[in-house]
Formats: structure tokens, sequence, C-alpha cells
């Protein structure tokens, strides 16, 4: 028995020596706690960060949707210092006064953002958040399977393709394909609109092979699914690692997103948050980045690091009649209700 | 200092973090998002036919699983049993290991097997069937159900049947008994504790699983605990998810203590130590 | 007949363990495929090791989930043999009512036990992260241990300790040298049981995941984005480290029965020699 005990307790201090060694970083001084989306950064800028800054000890932690995320901010004593959520997301946590201000006179790098990202409606001055990304949605395809040219929305709907379409798992991401369809502002508050977008997306369910995030772009590339609904930047990694696919925006019109970073109002760590967000400002931090994610950036200074390719791509350099025909979500506020009961609706059936 | 004493910490513990959270949720459960005054909305919202389609859905796929788990499970734990105690050991050692790893592990193994690119299909490629598709199915969820708990049903039985006393047979088989009647008359009689403890702890994971379906199931067939997640942590606080949630919580939870009723029902004379 | 059956048993009990096996070998396999999508072989390679001892994230996660496992199984085993002594010696009555909430988090589902801790911290103020971890696991490990260690105290007679007590000892070293020394093997089972419950676990620890994720919520963010040859490089050692300690643990215990056998075949001896002398 003696013997056992002894084993016992010797596992736990090989454990506890382990814990003890692995990871931990004696430096470190500050702590930063970041909330992103999945696979949404250069995992070598991160370590880069790291290395340069050994005083700031970065706890990195990834979600899959808004309302992930504006859940976490949301919680009492939220842990987090720096956060990526999109436009709408940004609103409302200004609205629930959950945003540091950001002093972007503390921001060396501030000045590379391109004008034309800054000044949205979602934060008129730019007063709680820096850009980092921007994109529209469209639909991810594969040109073996589909043979017709993708122009509508409607294609999603089409019964040749059953079992083969990726639809978004997010509530307004989804919501907004049907409204579009219909033609309906992706931003109605009315019940009926909602309503009829419900029903439609109660129809295409059988059609669908899963809703999916993250996922949904290795998917693509092995050749699982014929269609799948898509951010931009997803679709041009997936296009360039699988040439039998292509993206395109459906003439009804889309969504056109920012991604912007934020500080929370509660954050611990404001000295660092600030050191990490000029990081990511720098012009070659942020071409790595946008070579990484394929995504488009608003950093105009990284321009001449960006992989020549990606800046040939429509579906990074989004052209003016694609951006003339998207729209951005705005904050329903109350009425995100209707939304949320109809997803919950249609992912139950 | 009287022996009884000895559990005051456990019972300051026991109040405040098994006792109290439940109160909590029951309040949640009963009150208004807005106000926090007493109202029936949240169960009435919680008993939404669309909302019991997913109960049904949850109770069938996990009634699925745990009678495949039972199926595979009891022989599994009667074999073994009645194998050479050191061969039983390994064995059964064997059949507990894979507990040991992490349930997320586990569950991550299959989308590797069932993907359209993965082995199955692979090998079903190379005698020209397929490619098939396993993943987002709910055949692919059931699998992940069974493979995650089979070890928790073959456990218990294994642990009654190997306690159970040899000359409880023997005697039946002097009085004549042939091998079948011995089974039906001595052997699942005496093992009934095991089966229904078996068949709690494979149960109640799999009507609150969220992982798997998410996982296996491409977040096509919503279950319970998919719902309830839902509620918590995509629809939220604000839009009175934690309200719903807490309801939906609140019927699940008197679902199982409804079936943990029945199955003590049937179990009048085990003494519940079953468990491990 | 007879061995047509033996065959067919052992048909089963393999299929099975296929059944079980397969996946993870399956996993291991891949985990030295140089080529990231899992159809294609690409080659042997260990890449994915070195990512894998490269990313600080799944290391930090796995420090939290050894370090939570370790220190919540301690704390649960103290609290627990204190708390099965304590009820062990309460009326039937009061027994029987902290006995069956003591059961609450075992047949309660995981999902409702982690939502109620999520609501009970942020009333209580707990700060988010790492203590919350730890509270939860401690929560739902001490009813194991507590169902563990009650059986065996059901076992030992009273009148033992009683016997001690008469003798003059203190109550605090007959507790110490007469009880203890009878619910050690429940102690130890709860113990163990209480470390593998709190690796295995996901559900509850995703409740309470902000700012101290463990291995289980990472490699569910992970696997939310897809096949990751990472995941299966860290489930090669796991199984391998499971493994290597369960036969170590195996190898002790059955030193331990040959070791007592020893020891009564001594006794046996001896008795006999004496016996003839």
């Amino acid at each position: 028995m003696k013997r056992i005990v002894s084993f016992v307790l010797l596992a736990a201090m090989i454990c506890l020596a382990m814990a003890g060694c692995s990871g931990g970083n004696s430096e470190a001084t500050m702590q930063l706690y970041v909330l992103n989306w999945g696979d949404y950064i250069d995992e070598e800028v991160l370590e880069n960060f790291r290395t340069e800054h050994p005083e700031i000890d970065l706890h990195y932690t990834t979600m899959t949707s808004n309302e992930e995320m504006l859940i976490q901010l949301q919680s009492e004593d939220c842990i987090y210092d720096v956060c990526f959520p999109s436009d709408y997301t940004i609103s409302k946590l200004i609205n629930l006064d959950l945003l540091a201000e950001i002093d972007t006179s503390k921001l060396s790098n501030y000045e590379n953002i391109d004008e034309r990202f800054l000044n949205q409606p979602f934060d008129p001055d730019n007063t709680y958040s820096v850009p980092y990304a921007w994109g529209t949605v469209g639909i991810l395809y594969n040109t073996t399977m589909v043979d017709e040219p993708v122009t509508s929305w409607d294609i999603l709907w089409d019964e040749k393709y059953a079992g083969q379409i990726y639809m978004y798992d997010s509530v307004r991401d989804s919501m907004m394909v049907a409204l579009e369809l219909l033609g309906y502002s992706m931003n109605t508050t009315d019940p009926d609109e909602i309503a009829e977008a419900e029903a439609l997306l109660v129809e295409q369910k059988p059609l669908v092979q899963a809703y999916g995030t993250d996922d949904l772009r290795d998917r693509m590339i092995a050749g699982s699914g014929a269609m799948a609904v898509t951010y931009s930047g997803d679709a041009i990694y997936a296009i360039m690692e699988n040439p039998d696919l292509a993206y395109a925006v459906p003439e009804e019109g889309s969504n056109i997103w920012f991604d912007n970073v934020i500080i929370t109002k509660s954050s611990q760590n404001v000295e660092a948050a600030y050191i990490f967000l000029d990081y990511l400002l720098d012009a070659e931090v942020a071409a790595a980045n946008a070579n990484y994610l394929c995504y488009s950036t608003p950093n105009a200074a990284a321009e001449e690091f960006i992989d020549p390719e990606l800046l040939a791509s429509d579906v990074f350099n989004v052209p003016q009649d694609v951006i003339d025909r998207c729209e951005g979500f705005i904050d329903l506020e109350e009425d995100e209700q209707l939304y949320h009961s109809a997803w919950t609706r249609i992912k139950a059936q | 200092m009287k022996r009884k004493y000895f559990a005051t910490p456990y019972l300051a513990w026991m109040i405040v973090l098994i006792v109290a959270p439940m109160i909590i949720i029951a309040y949640y459960a009963f009150t208004g998002q807005a106000d926090g005054a007493f109202t029936l909305d949240n169960i009435k919202a919680a008993l939404d036919p669309i909302y019991m389609s997913v109960l049904w859905r949850s109770i069938s796929l996990a009634v699925i699983s745990t009678v495949i788990c039972l199926v595979l499970g009891y022989p599994i734990a009667y074999i073994l049993s009645r194998m050479k105690p050191s061969t039983a050991a390994i064995l059964s050692m064997l059949f507990i290991l894979p507990m040991w790893m992490n349930f997320l592990l586990r569950t991550y193994a299959w989308m590797t097997l069932l993907d359209t690119n993965g082995l199955i299909n692979r090998l079903l490629g190379l005698v020209g069937i397929g490619p098939l598709r396993l993943m987002n199915t709910q055949g692919a969820v059931v699998v992940g159900m069974v493979y995650n708990y089979l070890p928790f049903m073959i456990l218990p039985i294994y642990n009654i049947l190997q306690k159970m006393p040899k000359a409880n047979i023997e005697a039946a088989q002097d009085l004549g008994a042939n091998s079948k009647q011995v089974f039906t008359r001595v052997v699942l009689p005496l093992s009934r504790p095991g089966v229904i403890s078996g068949i709690i702890m494979v149960f109640v994971p799999c009507i609150t699983t969220f992982a798997i379906s998410r996982l296996l199931g491409g977040s096509q067939f919503m279950l319970y605990g998919d719902l309830i997640e839902t509620q918590f942590l995509s629809v939220g606080q604000a839009y009175g998810g934690w309200n719903v949630g807490a309801a939906l919580s609140c019927i699940m939870m008197v679902l199982v203590f409804i079936c943990l009723g029945i199955t003590n029902h049937f179990d009048k004379d085990s003494s519940g130590g079953t468990l491990i | 007949m007879k061995r047509e059956h033996r065959f067919l048993k052992g048909l089963f009990i393999g299929i099975m363990l296929v059944f079980l096996y397969a996946p993870i070998i399956v996993m291991i396999v891949y985990s030295f495929n140089a080529s990231r999508t899992m159809g294609n072989w690409g080659g042997f390679s260990t890449e994915w090791y070195g990512a894998l001892f490269r990313d600080r994230d799944i290391l930090a996660a796995l420090e939290v989930t050894l370090s939570v496992a370790v220190i919540s199984s301690i704390v649960a085993t103290l609290l627990g043999t204190t708390a099965a002594i304590g009820i062990h010696s309460m009326k039937r009555r009061t027994r029987n009512v902290i006995l069956t909430t003591t059961n609450l988090p075992v047949v309660n589902p995981d999902l409702v036990t982690g939502i109620s801790l999520m609501f009970a911290f942020s009333i209580l103020m707990v700060p988010q992260g790492y203590t919350r971890l730890l509270l939860a696991h401690i929560t739902f490990n001490i009813p194991y241990v507590i169902l563990s260690v009650m059986p065996k105290l059901r076992q030992t007679s009273d009148s033992l300790y009683e016997a001690a007590l008469d003798l003059g000892a203190k109550p605090s070293y007959a507790l110490r040298k007469v009880v203890l020394p009878q619910i050690a093997p429940g102690i130890v089972s709860g113990m163990i049981l209480a470390f593998t419950l709190s690796v295995d676990d996901f559900v509850i620890s995703f409740f309470c995941q902000q700012g101290a994720q463990n291995l289980s919520t990472y490699i569910y963010s992970l696997a939310r984005r897809g096949i990751n040859p990472k995941i299966n490089a860290l489930s090669a050692i796991m199984f391998v480290v499971v493994l290597a300690l369960l036969l170590l643990v195996n190898v002790i215990s059955s030193q331990n029965t040959e070791e007592a056998k020893a020891k009564r075949r001594e006794k046996k001896r001896r008795r006999m020699a004496a016996a003839e002398a």
C-alpha cells in the first residue's frame, strides 16, 4: 500500500515539475490576455512578439464567432485586454461601455493606416478601435463540381448540390445570405422579413452538409464540398492551396466587414496592450499577417511587403463595384433578439 | 473533537459550490431577464415544440448509443469476468485505457477517420466504394458517443460479475440448469446493479454532450446540450439566454432525476457502490 | 462446439479492441506524416512533434491541465477523506441527506454543474481564470473521493477504533494508526479517479476557461478549425505516457502482491516448522 501511495505522490511531483518547466516565462513583468478568432494571426508574428518583448507574458485564446467573443467580453471581471471583434460587435461593445478609449499618440505606427478605413460608421472617430483586417463574404466553390457561373446566393438552394453545401455557423452571416437573396436589407428589423429568411434557411437545411466556422477552409481545400459561404481571406488562402477553387461575391450584394483591434475598459494591462497594438500596426508585421491570413489589410505602408500574387487577386484587392454592392452590419440592439431566436430555431430543426 | 466535525469544511464547500449554484440556476429559470421578477416565460420558451424536438432527438440518440454500449459492453464484461484473473486484469486495463486519454482527443480521433479523405473512405476507395459521406451524419455522432462512453458501461458490469461468487453458478449447474438458464436466471439478475449504473453513466453524458455533435455532426443535429450551450454562450445574458438556458437545464435535470428514480426503483437491493 | 465458442469469444474481444484502438493508432501513425492533410502520406517526419513543442499555447494548456489535476485531486482527497470520516460518524438521517447532496454532481449532467458553477463564481466574485478552474475541478472531484472512501469505512469496524481508545490512544492517534490504514485503498483509488476525471474533463472546464485554457478546451478550439497534425502528435504522446503509467502501476501492484504472497508463504513455513518442533 505504502508503495502505491509513494508512487502516486511521485507521479504527482513529476507532473508538477513538468508543469513548472513548460511554458512559464520568468522574466515577464506584464501579463497580456488576447482573445482572437481562430487562425487569425501569423504564428510567427506571435513568436517574434514574444521574443522581442520578453517582459510581456502573452496569453492567447481563440473564439469562432462575434457572439462568443461578445459573451466573453461581457462577463464580469473579464480577463481579456485585447480583442478583434467585427464592426457591429464593436458598436455593441461601445454601447455597453466595455471599451477603453485609444490614445493614438501612444501608437507610433498609427499613421500606417489607410485613411479609407478610419472613421467607419461603427466607430466614427476611431475612438475605441484600430483597423486590423477587412473583407467580404461570398461563395467559395469548387469548379470541378460546379459548372455554372456562380452569380447568385440561390445556388446554395440548388438541389443538385444536396449534401455538398457548407454554411457559416454564425447568426448574422447566415441570416444575411437569406435576407440578401430575398432582396431585403441584411440589417432589417422587420419581424416578417426575418421570418421569411428563417423559412428559407430551414428549407435549405436538408441540402447543407455542415454548419462550420474556421474548419470550412480546410474542408474546401480537401475537396469535400462543392461550395461554402466564407470570408474573402479564407477564400484566397484556399484558392492558393487548391487551384480548382474559385470565389464569387453574388450579384444580390453581400456583407463587407471590418475587424478592428480594441482594448477592453477593464484591462489591467493597458501598457502591454498598447505595445501589442503598436506591434500589429508595424508595416512589416501587418504585411506578414496579410501574407499569412490572405485577408486585406488596412495598413497602407504594408503594401510594399505584400506578396504580389495576393495584390493581383481580385478577392484581396476588392474592386470598387463589388464594394459598392456590399453593405456593412450595424448593431441592431434589442432587435437582434429576433435574429437569435430565428437562428436557434433553424439550427434546432 | 468529535469525529463528525471532520465533515465541516466539506459541508461548507458543499453548500457554497453544490447547493447554492443549483438554487441560482432555479432562480434564473423562474425570473425575467429585465426585471428579475418571478415568471414562467422561460419555462414556456423552453417548452417550445422546436426545443422539444431537440430534446426528443437527444433522447433517441442517447438511447441508441446506450443500447449499443450495453449490447457490446455486457458480453465484453462477461467474457472478461470468466477469464483467468491475470489475463482478465490485462484485458480489462486495455479496455479502460482509452478512458485515460482526454475526451476531446478521443472525439478528434474519429474526425480523422470519418473525414471524406479519411482512412475509412480511402480503404473503401480501394475496393471501389465511395467516397461515402461519413462525417456530419447522425451515425457519426452515435459512433462518437459509443466510442467515448463504452468503457463506462464495461467497467461497472465487469466489477459486479467479477465479484460474483462462482458458487452461485456452480450451485445452479448442480441443480441441473443448462448454460442458458444459468445466464438468464443467475448471472443476469445478479449483475443488474452493474448494468443499471452502466446505463446511467452512459445515458446521462450522452443526452447532454455538445462537443461530439459539433465536431462529428457538423452542427447539423442540434442536441439538448448544444441548445443549452448556445443559450449561454451565443445568445447570452443580454437577450435572455441565461434565463432560457437555466430553464432548459432545469428541464434536463428533472428528466435525469426521473430516469434515476425509475432505475432506482428497479435497483432496490443494491448498495450503490458500483460506480467505480 | 466448445472450441468454436472460445474462438468466437476471442474474435469478439479482438474486434472490440480494434474498435477502441484503431482510431488512436491511426492518429499515432499520421502524427509522423510529413503531409498536412490526412489523406496523403508525405513520408516520415517528426516535424509535428517539433511544432508541438514550439507551440507555447499547447504547453501552457498542458501545464494548466497537469497542475489543476494534481492540486485538485490532492485537495479533493484531503477534503473528501475527512468529510467521509465525519459523515460516517453522523446520525443516519443527516448522513443520508448529506450523501444524497454529495451525489448531485455525480449524477447531474456535467453541463448543468458547469453552468451552475459559472453562476456561483460570478456571484461570489471569484476571479476569472485559474482559480475558477481549480475550484470547479475540486468541486466535482470531492464526491468521487467520498464515494470511494465511504464503502471502506463501512467495512471497518468501529470496535477496533474504540478498543484503541480504551487502550489509551488519543483519538487523533487512533485515527491515524487504526482507521486510516484500513481505508487507505479507498483513498488512493479515489485520488487516482479524481486525477483521471480532472484530466479528462471538458464540459465543466469549458464554462470557466476564460484566461485559463486547459488541454480539453484548447484542443476543442483547435479541432473546430478542422484536422490538425499537431493534435495527432499530442495524442501520441498522451497515449504513450498513459500506457507507461498504467504499466508501471501494474508492475508495482503485482510486485506488492508477490511480496505479500511471499510473506504469507514464509509465515506458513514458520508456523509449520513450529508445529513440527
